[in-house]
């Protein structure tokens, strides 16, 4: 079998690749980070705040893996406990009472996986996301821009429109997952990538995502002017119109 | 014939039953030993120690609607492989075969206690009720046809997950799901979802725990992450009764564990003190 899949998995998950914090620097201006689910906890693994797109007001939130040891064990890797989606759905509210664009980034292996998720609710916490993102009125951009993992990336993905950086991977399990219920060997995680579809190449094929994001010098302008453009595009529509649009958005893929 | 023990059991205590469970003698319990007579368990639960046995979507229709009400929608409907996912197409046989269905979820109209009723049973026989493109349409358009004829929606989960055989077509079917559980909500309607063993992955994260009422059957396994990748993950055993029904109702995330003897008149009750008045 070809490569091309893995290398894209690798290369999603390389160390030294830029994290949700180093676009929402890079590309917005007054970021004022947000904390808090105000139930249970600060879940570090996702980071939320508002800040400036050019001189629109938005709200950004992203999944954070961090960079050095420390961040990403501080981080979780960035796999999210259900605080982590109930600040991100906070925080989203907030952008819809004010009318603001919301800009989210995802860079997760998946939700969290251990007993205290599970005791508060990781299940619960994500189908809230997504049954309560589908009819937010204010426009929602999503961009995977390492892992895309399965339920912890969608429940910050049900946008008007989903970018993927060209290195960026989004699928319904990891490689090893698949490779070892398939196979019963994780080792062919390079295989079992081929089989689910899950580079950004395949997933405009598949209308999954509207828009591929190269990566070069260039990444954070692109992504800069794309974003504006989308969110002045989203906020001029009739939110009736939006939301419809939203749900079709998703409503016509498996058929 | 025998309902074999699905592969990826997700730990389930859920022992096969034969299905033509009439013509046997006699069957043991998995849980207590008992031996028990066909008729002692016509609702499939052990009298001795309440142990559910698992059961396929048509007994469960025909122990929950009203007789002869039950009347199955998009039942044409067919996964394909549309990723050419290796072995997919012998997997989608072998379950047909096993299940007599054509996909894991079965959906239709019927009367539950002279209650209008839309529903939806999930098929554990059938790739482990994992939930592909059809499944995900078939529940979207039960809700929707709900919302437009002013309805609730009756639910019964019994899931590993997502299909992975479908990949990402798979993953968005939380987000359409789930949509279409919103429309359905936002006209006023009622969506009571009933956990059955097991329900966990992307149906947990979705329509399993998006509804207005969430009942378990007695200790069912719910939760997002099976118990097996959490061992695996922390590297340790699990305490006992974790991510059971009994668990999951102390954590507050369901609102009543109903035994499967009880569920027909629990779920007639609630179908009828939240009757709508309006009439669209
Ligand atoms: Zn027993």
């Amino acid at each position: 079998m070809k490569p091309r899949a893995f290398e894209k998995v690798t290369a999603a998950r390389a160390k030294g690749r830029l994290t949700s914090l180093d676009f929402i620097n890079g590309i917005f201006s007054h970021f004022i980070e947000m904390h808090g689910d105000r139930r249970f906890a600060d879940d570090k693994a996702v980071v939320a705040g508002v800040a400036s797109l050019e001189h629109m007001p938005v709200t950004v939130i992203g999944t954070e893996k961090g960079h050095d040891v420390r961040e990403r064990a501080m981080r979780n890797f960035g796999s999210a406990h259900p605080e982590g989606y109930r600040k991100a759905l906070r925080q989203m509210k907030l952008a819809e009472k004010f009318s603001r664009p919301i800009i989210c980034f995802v860079d997760t292996s998946g939700a969290y996986c251990g007993i205290g998720a599970e005791e508060r609710g990781q299940g619960q916490a994500i189908a809230e996301n997504l049954m309560e993102m589908m009819t937010l009125k204010t426009p929602i951009l999503s961009v995977i821009i390492g892992e895309g993992g399965s339920g912890g990336a969608l429940a910050l993905a049900v946008a008007d429109e989903v970018w993927m950086l060209e290195n960026a991977i989004y699928s319904v399990i990891s490689p090893e997952g698949c490779a070892s219920i398939l196979w019963k060997d994780s080792t062919k995680a390079k295989e079992a990538s081929e089989c689910l579809k899950l580079t950004a190449e395949d997933l405009l094929d598949l209308n999954v995502i509207e828009k591929i994001i190269l990566e070069n010098d260039a990444t954070h302008a692109a992504l800069k002017s794309g974003l504006l453009e989308a969110a002045r595009k989203y906020k001029a529509m009739p939110p009736d119109a939006l939301l419809e649009r939203r749900y079709r958005r998703f409503r016509v893929i498996g058929m | 014939m025998r309902f074999k023990k699905p592969k990826n059991a997700l730990e389930g205590h859920g022992k096969p039953l034969p299905a033509d469970i009439e013509q046997e003698p006699s069957i043991v319990c998995p849980k207590c030993k008992k031996s028990l007579a066909a008729d002692e368990i016509k609702l499939r639960v052990c009298p001795y120690c309440r142990h559910h046995f698992q059961i396929n979507a048509r007994q469960r229709i025909h122990m929950i609607a009203d007789a002869g009400t039950f009347s199955e929608t998009d039942q044409e409907l067919t996964p394909r492989n549309l990723l050419d996912f290796p072995g997919y197409d012998r997997k989608l046989e072998a379950a047909r075969l096993q299940s007599a269905e054509r996909d894991s979820v079965v959906c239709g109209d019927c009367e539950i206690g002279g209650n209008q009723t839309a529903l939806f049973v999930m098929e554990p026989a059938f790739m482990m009720g994992s939930m592909g493109g059809v499944a995900g349409e078939k529940i979207a358009r039960t809700f929707e046809r709900a919302a437009e004829k002013g309805v609730p929606v009756v639910g019964f989960t019994a899931s590993g997950g997502a299909r992975m055989q479908e990949g990402i077509i798979s993953l968005m079917q939380m987000a359409k799901t789930g949509g279409a559980v919103k429309k359905h909500s936002d006209r006023g309607n009622l969506f009571i979802c009933v956990l059955t063993d097991p329900t966990t992955g992307g149906v947990t994260a979705s329509f399993a725990m998006q509804a207005d009422i969430i009942l378990a059957e007695p200790n069912a396994l719910i939760g997002f992450a099976g118990p097996r990748v959490i061992e695996q993950t922390i590297r340790k055993k699990l305490p006992a009764g974790f991510q059971r029904a009994e668990f999951q109702l102390e954590h507050g995330f369901i609102d009543s564990i109903v035994d499967r003897r009880r569920q027909k008149k629990i779920l007639s009750q609630l179908l009828q003190m939240h009757r709508r008045e309006r009439v669209i």
